[in-house]
């Protein structure tokens, strides 16, 4: 691949190209350089142009997965986890992407309506991502979307495509317990037959988000 | 952050398997496996290189590409390329001994994809420098084990009587499948809390 | 390994073949896929559906065609010491406007590939062809036969992933073949019906070739005996 392996790999190649006589490494480091620059402006160029399409592309999709699981809000504000409590603006000198995001949504009344929150967890294969709404005054859950997982189609997969176990956790109360048949109580969620463990982490993953996070949410609440 | 790493290794190594799973780092499983020693060695000069690799995406995500991010694959690319010459000429110098025993393996591994896999899972994951090392360590072990299981099933077909339309690429690619098959057990490991 | 397989995967025409031959050699006879066995790691990773299959399939077209027609062009600039590293920093800047392109156009598709975006750098299949073809030849005929290998990976790719969608989800691009009551083989759109597909693509292949040999040395006798006959 560089310079070693290409001379050591010409040296086996039975059908030599027409080589020069010598080159100077000068003019090896020339050709290089320029090619990559070359490259570099290529890519530049290429990176600019697709740029914003690419941001929207991601800002449409968290924005679908924001008004899934808040229920359509009017608009939301971003926060930002710093140092244990929540915050509207992120510290100078820190990029804001490194920071945990919630999605703080409201009603057309401009009243909070509750948090999105983004959690992951190892499931059944690799790790599934969901986010969450959560309304702290009712302490209940407005809704649940998983973002990413890899689990079993036909089998774990339910955990995003079935809409009988995804909508339970539209006013379900946290923390959850899953259940095995039916649900009694608005704590328990039925877990799917044949996915258990896809759906234990599902509801493991929003128990553990809301005991980190929990307190944060409310008392962001209380304070505005 | 113990569990953490944990999870990283396992899932690396037999859950996500490179090579079974994922379908990384084919050629030498499907080149290399025809022998259990020689499984061994080029598993070994893998993980090596795996490790290695981790370091350098490390140090090339913390310093580098934060200020150029276009130039990711370029930069892992050239990288991992120059790195592994530069080590291999280490390696020769210094031990003489382990250069014969993974030398020969360690060109041959640069263009890999399961090491340019290794990185690009490294960033998208943004592991921090340990959880980079444990995630080379499992998937160098899950590369291995690989290797030397299919190496020992070929080593015991050999003398199987196959029909001679599906010997070769064939009936290798049937004993991964079913080595595959095997590891989906795997999965739900983790998770069983 | 790769740069072994990509060496042996020496596959040139010589000099005075037909520009259609440059053109359709990669699609059956040479396919790189099917005969060469290259880039196997794309064509069993991202075949569990049609839809992945074709972006992958015209990605790696596109990266191709575009390294072959540069390499061809300033093959005569590049000094042979360095050239392997020129084909591949050349290559890479392919797969990255590729992968800029699929985020913009395709993100759910993008998503779904994950790393196998990015590993377009190390195709064998692409290096082969610079290495083997557009590093020596004018920019014509490497246009045409990287045209021929793309479509010929393409080609691959799409088998692959019309028989695992197919079978594994009974769905062709989404749309249901067989109605709700058929129960789908989930297994062809997991990691092990991946080898299995493959595995008996290559039997199908290898059979077809063992019965053309068969039918040429048949053909052959029948000759040879005409011949003594007519002696």
């Amino acid at each position: 691949m560089t310079d070693g392996a290409a001379t050591g790999v010409a040296a086996q190649t039975p059908e030599p190209l027409p080589e020069p006589a010598a080159v100077r490494p000068s003019s090896l480091l020339v050709t290089l350089g320029a090619g990559g620059a070359v490259a570099g402006v290529l890519l530049v160029i290429a990176f600019g142009l697709t740029l914003p399409r690419i941001e929207a592309n991601r800002a449409h999709a968290l924005h679908l997965a924001v008004n899934e699981v808040l229920k359509a809000p009017a608009r939301y504000d971003t926060l930002y986890v710093v140092g244990g409590a929540l915050t509207k603006t992120p510290p100078p000198g820190v990029d804001p992407k490194k920071l945990e995001q919630v999605y703080l949504g409201f009603g057309p009344d401009g009243r909070a309506v509750g948090f999105a929150v983004g959690a992951a967890e190892p499931g059944f294969q690799d790790t599934i991502r969901l986010i969450f709404g959560y309304d702290p005054r009712n302490r209940k859950l407005l809704g649940m979307k998983v973002l990413e997982s890899k689990e079993t189609p036909g089998l774990g997969d339910k955990i995003e495509k079935d809409r009988a176990f995804v909508s339970q956790f539209d006013g379900a109360q946290p923390p959850l317990a899953g259940v095995k048949g039916k649900r009694a109580k608005p704590t328990d969620v039925a877990m799917i037959t044949g996915a258990t463990i896809s759906s234990r982490t599902v509801i493991r993953t929003i128990n553990n988000a809301l005991g980190r996070l929990g307190p944060l949410l409310e008392a962001y609440r209380t304070e505005n | 952050m113990m569990s953490d790493l944990t999870w990283i290794f396992v899932s690396s190594m037999v859950v996500n398997n490179f090579t079974l799973m994922l379908f990384l780092g084919l050629c030498p499983f499907l080149g290399v496996s025809g022998k259990i020693d020689t499984a061994l060695r080029m598993g070994a000069a893998n993980t090596f290189v795996l490790l290695i690799t981790a370091m350098a995406v490390w140090a090339l995500n913390t310093f580098v590409l934060p200020y150029a991010p276009y130039l990711r694959l370029i930069a892992f690319i050239i990288v991992i390329a120059s790195l592994v010459q530069i080590v291999e000429m280490v390696i020769k110098k210094l031990s003489p001994a382990l250069f014969r025993a993974l030398g020969i393996y360690l060109p041959l591994i640069t263009t890999n994809c399961a090491i340019l896999a290794l990185a690009i899972f490294q960033t998208n994951r943004s592991y921090t420098f340990l959880q980079g090392l444990v995630f080379a360590l499992g998937s160098g072990a899950g590369l291995a084990l690989a290797l030397v299981l299919m190496a020992s099933i070929r080593e015991s077909v050999e003398l199987a009587d196959v029909p001679a339309v599906a010997k070769g690429t064939a009936l290798v690619l049937m004993i991964a499948g079913s080595l595959s098959l095997a590891f989906m057990g795997f999965a739900g490991l983790l998770s069983s809390s | 390994m790769a740069e072994l397989s990509c060496h042996a995967s020496m596959m040139t025409t010589s000099k005075d073949a037909p520009p259609r031959e440059d053109l359709a050699k990669g699609l059956w006879r040479q396919n790189p896929v099917l005969v060469h066995l290259l880039g196997l790691c794309p064509t069993l990773a991202v075949t569990n559906s049609v839809a992945n299959s074709v972006v992958m399939g015209v990605a790696t077209f596109f990266v191709l065609v575009g390294s072959s027609f540069l390499v061809s062009t300033v093959r005569r600039w590049i000094p042979n010491e360095i050239r392997i590293a020129s084909y591949i920093l050349i290559i890479a800047t392919f797969v990255t406007v590729a992968e800029f392109g699929l985020q913009a156009l395709v993100p759910d598709i993008y998503k779904a590939l994950g790393p196998f975006v990015a590993l377009i750098v190390v195709n064998c299949i692409i290096l082969g062809r610079q290495e083997a073809f557009a590093g020596r030849n004018p920019v014509g005929r490497s246009v045409l036969d990287a045209v021929g290998m793309g479509a010929g990976f393409m080609l691959a790719l799409l088998i692959m992933g019309s028989v695992r969608e197919v079978l594994g989800s009974g769905t062709f691009l989404s749309v249901s073949l067989f109605g709700p009551r058929y129960e789908p083989w989930v297994i062809f759109v997991l990691p092990p019906g991946g080898f299995f597909t493959l595995a008996f693509v290559l039997l199908a292949v290898a059979w077809h070739k063992q019965r053309q040999t068969a039918r040429a040395r048949a053909r052959a006798t029948d000759e040879a005996v005409l011949v003594e006959r007519v002696a």
